[in-house]
């Protein structure tokens, strides 16, 4: 057999190629691996569920090791090994393994996105997370300070790599001396094989030795039966290592090792440094998880005496197999836990670059369904009965197609949800508080640019409730509450938008504290307000109630920037709080950013669209109605209130031919929690418009937030409300 | 032309192992696991069979005993891979009737080489 080669073994052979997928693989693994962990009761631990993240660290390892990724390989590999015992109910499952655990998958992460960008940096040492997990498999309770371990060799860079050598590594026992074992780490022993009924068949032990590099050396000895072989051997290696090659050709039980004094020493090599033998015979000796580590120079593959579909003469034939029992082989049930379906014919990976082409492509289509409706609305229906029908279904279908389209950008909030168990954990032990996450309706969908987009503004709302809600246990159990807090949240549909709220079983906010702040501030409170205009306050730039700063908050990110950021996707946030029992905050979003529902206004003979979800009312105005104050702002009385004026044609400067009377419709919209009244010449309708981002397209407009097609092939504007009520309200 | 069912969770390794017998010559049926593949090797006509050992649903193993039921895989070369070199393992690759297990991680041209000792 050959050199065993890692990488670019043949130069026929550019496994390059087949990298991101891997990538991509091994991330799904981690996540997955990370969740489970994370969901894993220690008490009772499921075998299914322990099954299951050991397949994860396997799958991992095997392709790390088989693609050159060794470091990922070898961390991944000592993971494994924790996890086979745990699987096995070798070990109990602690806080501690999981913990280490957790840590080694985030490591694997950074190794991983190292190779990714190219072996870019610095590769992290995971030299210490290697011993704490080899501990913690030893079964010892993990210490403070590790007695130091041998160094761990430098892991090569993995372009040119060989899996022949592993790394030196640490042990976390001390070897069980074996009988005559030399200075260099070679142990003498005598082999007896037999009794066999065609003894020619040991002679394939020599070509093992021939075959495995750096297995040692074997040679005949004088037998004393005829059916029997015997050989002198010299190895590294552990007699169950031995065994377990030979068992290929030979029946367990007709092998006997013996230790034997070597009468004359085999010399290692001229080239071997004596360290290195010593190095490499550490990495072999009988550990459960060193002897199969990546790289071990074992047999690489081996063909069943007399097992079914082995060709003639490509082994020798018929040795009576042993009847051996059959091995409990882990039978892992089903996937049904993994929440992963293994099934991958039901889902096609598609780069977001194509669905996005689909999407506009669906866009212009509807635009130009809207025009054809539009210019066939003067036919007569008698005359061109075939064509209305066909209108008809041209109208049906593409809103059915607009609708699948859409929906193959939308993932289900659990992609978000997911990251919170792990930041939480990691928060609350960092407080010394104790939290419990529930999360509900995490099979909702939303579109992926929104879910990228809302992952930053939730995450900052879980940690505030964790920082600022949640009580410090003893405080909690003062009050009369459980210990361990619980953090909710939920996502559903509400009508064409999706609610996510984030609660808290919590101190909740206190109004007096908001409103002293406030004061303290400048703002102008009062003792009447009402509660949600008091929670309000705290949207309010640098406003904070923390009594002091601590490390999670004040990150640069107060609720003001959170406020800002889902309004920015047309969302709108409520905060709805009792002191001492918790708060809650709903974000309310669009299911999409590129369609749109909207209300269409004429000015002049320009036509705006307005967001419809910022449309509160509208109404004819009586010019005494309306009111001039300074600088000529006009103020409208509505009902009991007065709100500002916008007349859009003064704000966009719309000609107005000499004798069009200015328009005397008002459109109450709301953004910011504050409203104004804009003034329009005419409602023209309600309609889905499908968004066109004008920055990228043409260049930022202010109070403008994008343009949409009419049915009519004219462009309209789509109005930027919030910046519009900013600028009237200040 | 040889048809090799290669079985295995990973995708990469499967895509890994499917480039390099398509590169040598052979026609390959992809399974995602076992289960998958022993239904898939009842509709088509397989020549040899390479499963990984740690799958969900049905494991390399397991695999290789359903098959050995079906008259029609009695000879077939069943290959198991495997990162686990052990007594106990390759025992019961044996038991199941596995022709032979090849070690994890390989390389592509051991793979062909194993492949020809068992069909030609």
């Amino acid at each position: 057999m050959a050199e065993v080669q890692g990488t670019g073994g043949g130069a026929d052979f550019d496994l390059s190629q087949f990298y991101e997928i891997f990538f991509e693989e091994a991330g799904e693994n981690l996540d997955q691996m990370e969740q489970m962990l994370l969901s894993l009761d220690l008490a009772s631990a499921d075998d299914e569920e322990l099954n299951g993240i050991f397949r994860c660290a396997h799958s991992i390892k095997g392709g790390a090791a088989t693609f050159g990724f060794s470091d990922v390989a070898e961390l991944t590999h000592h993971m494994e090994s924790l996890l086979d015992k745990l699987r096995r109910h070798e070990l109990q499952p602690a806080p501690a393994m999981v913990d280490v655990l957790l840590e080694s998958a985030d490591a694997s992460r950074n190794l991983l996105a190292r190779h990714q960008s190219g072996d870019t940096g610095e590769a992290a040492d995971t030299s210490a997370l290697v011993r704490r997990i080899a501990a913690l498999a030893a079964g010892e309770v993990p210490v403070a300070s590790a007695p130091a371990p041998a160094p761990v060799a430098p892991v090569a860079e993995p372009d040119f790599e060989t899996f022949d050598e592993p790394p030196a590594e640490p042990e976390p026992q001390a070897p069980t001396p074996a009988a005559s074992e030399s200075k260099s780490g070679l142990r003498s022993l005598e082999i007896h094989v037999g009794p066999l009924e065609r003894p020619e068949q040991a002679d394939a032990l020599r070509e093992l030795f021939r075959d495995i590099p750096d297995l040692g050396t074997i040679e005949s000895l004088p037998s004393p039966q005829a059916d029997t072989r015997v050989f002198a051997v010299e190895t590294a290696s552990s007699d169950e290592d031995l065994l377990d090659l030979f068992i290929f050709h030979v029946a367990k039980e007709q092998v006997r090792i013996t230790p034997r004094q070597a009468s004359v020493p085999v010399p290692a090599p001229a080239q071997e440094d004596p360290d290195e033998v010593e190095a490499r015979a550490a990495a072999q000796r009988p550990f459960g998880f060193f002897h199969d580590a990546p790289g071990s120079p074992i047999a690489s593959f081996g063909l069943f005496e007399g097992a079914p579909g082995v060709p003639e003469g490509e082994t020798t034939t018929a040795v009576s197999a042993e009847p051996a029992s059959p091995a409990a082989a882990p039978r892992a049930g089903g996937a049904a836990k993994t929440g992963q379906t293994p099934l991958e014919a039901s889902s096609i990976r598609v780069s977001v670059s194509k669905v996005d082409q689909l999407i506009n492509l669906v866009g212009e289509l509807v635009i130009t369904q809207a025009m054809l409706a539009q210019n066939s609305q003067g036919l007569d229906a008698a005359l061109y009965q075939q064509l209305m029908s066909g209108l008809a279904d041209l109208d049906r279908n593409t809103r059915d197609l607009q609708e699948s389209v859409m929906s193959i950008r939308m993932i289900p909030m659990s992609t978000v949800f997911s990251r919170f168990p792990r930041m939480l954990r990691d928060l609350a032990n960092r407080l010394g508080k104790k939290v419990d996450l529930v999360t509900q309706g995490e099979a909702t969908e939303l579109d992926k640019s929104l879910v990228e987009k809302i992952t930053d503004p939730l995450t900052h709302l879980v940690r505030n409730s964790c920082d600022h809600g949640i009580e410090l246990p003893e405080v909690r159990l003062a009050n009369g509450k459980p210990e361990t807090g619980t953090i909710t949240l939920s996502a559903s549909h509400q009508g064409g938008s999706i609610v996510i709220e984030v609660r808290d079983d919590g101190r909740g906010l206190s109004r007096d504290k908001i409103l002293k702040k406030a004061a303290e501030r400048g703002i102008e409170v009062s003792d009447q307000m009402s509660d949600s205009d008091v929670w309000g306050l705290i949207f309010a730039p640098g406003f904070s109630t923390a009594e002091q700063v601590t490390d999670v908050s004040g990150r640069g990110v107060g609720m003001d920037v959170v406020k800002k950021n889902i309004q920015s996707l047309g969302g709108s946030v409520d905060i709805d709080s009792v002191e001492g029992y918790g708060m809650k905050v709903s974000v309310r979003l669009p299911l999409t950013l590129a369609i749109m529902d909207g209300m269409s206004v004429r000015v002049a003979e320009e036509v705006y669209i307005l967001p419809l979800s910022s449309v509160i009312e509208s109404f004819q105005v009586e010019a005494d109605s309306v009111s001039t104050i300074a600088q000529g702002s006009q103020l409208v009385k509505v009902r009991a209130d007065y709100m500002p004026v916008v007349a859009l044609d003064k704000t966009f400067q719309v000609p107005r031919t000499g004798d069009a009377r200015e328009g005397n419709i008002m459109v109450v919209v709301e953004a910011d929690g504050s409203r104004v009244a804009l003034q329009v010449d005419e409602l023209l309708g309600q309609h889905q418009v499908v968004v066109k981002n004008l920055e990228s397209n043409y260049r930022r407009v202010p109070n403008i937030s994008g343009a949409t097609i009419l049915g009519d092939g004219k462009v309209a504007l789509i109005l930027d409300t919030g910046g519009l009520v900013r600028r009237a309200r200040h | 032309m040889f048809s090799i069912l290669a079985v295995d969770d990973s995708p990469s390794m499967r895509k890994m192992v499917s480039f390099t017998l398509t590169g040598a010559g052979y026609h390959v049926v992809e399974a995602v696991d076992g289960q998958d593949a022993f239904e898939k090797a009842q509709t088509e006509k397989i020549d040899l069979v390479l499963a990984d050992q740690n799958m969900p649903r049905l494991d390399g193993i397991g695999l290789t005993r359903m098959l050995r039921e079906n008259p029609k895989f009695k000879t077939t070369p069943i290959l198991i891979l495997t990162t686990e070199s052990s007594d106990q393992m390759k025992q019961a690759g044996r038991a199941a009737g596995a022709t032979g297990w090849l070690v994890k991680p390989f390389d592509p041209n051991r793979l062909i080489e194993v492949i020809q000792k068992v069909i030609r």
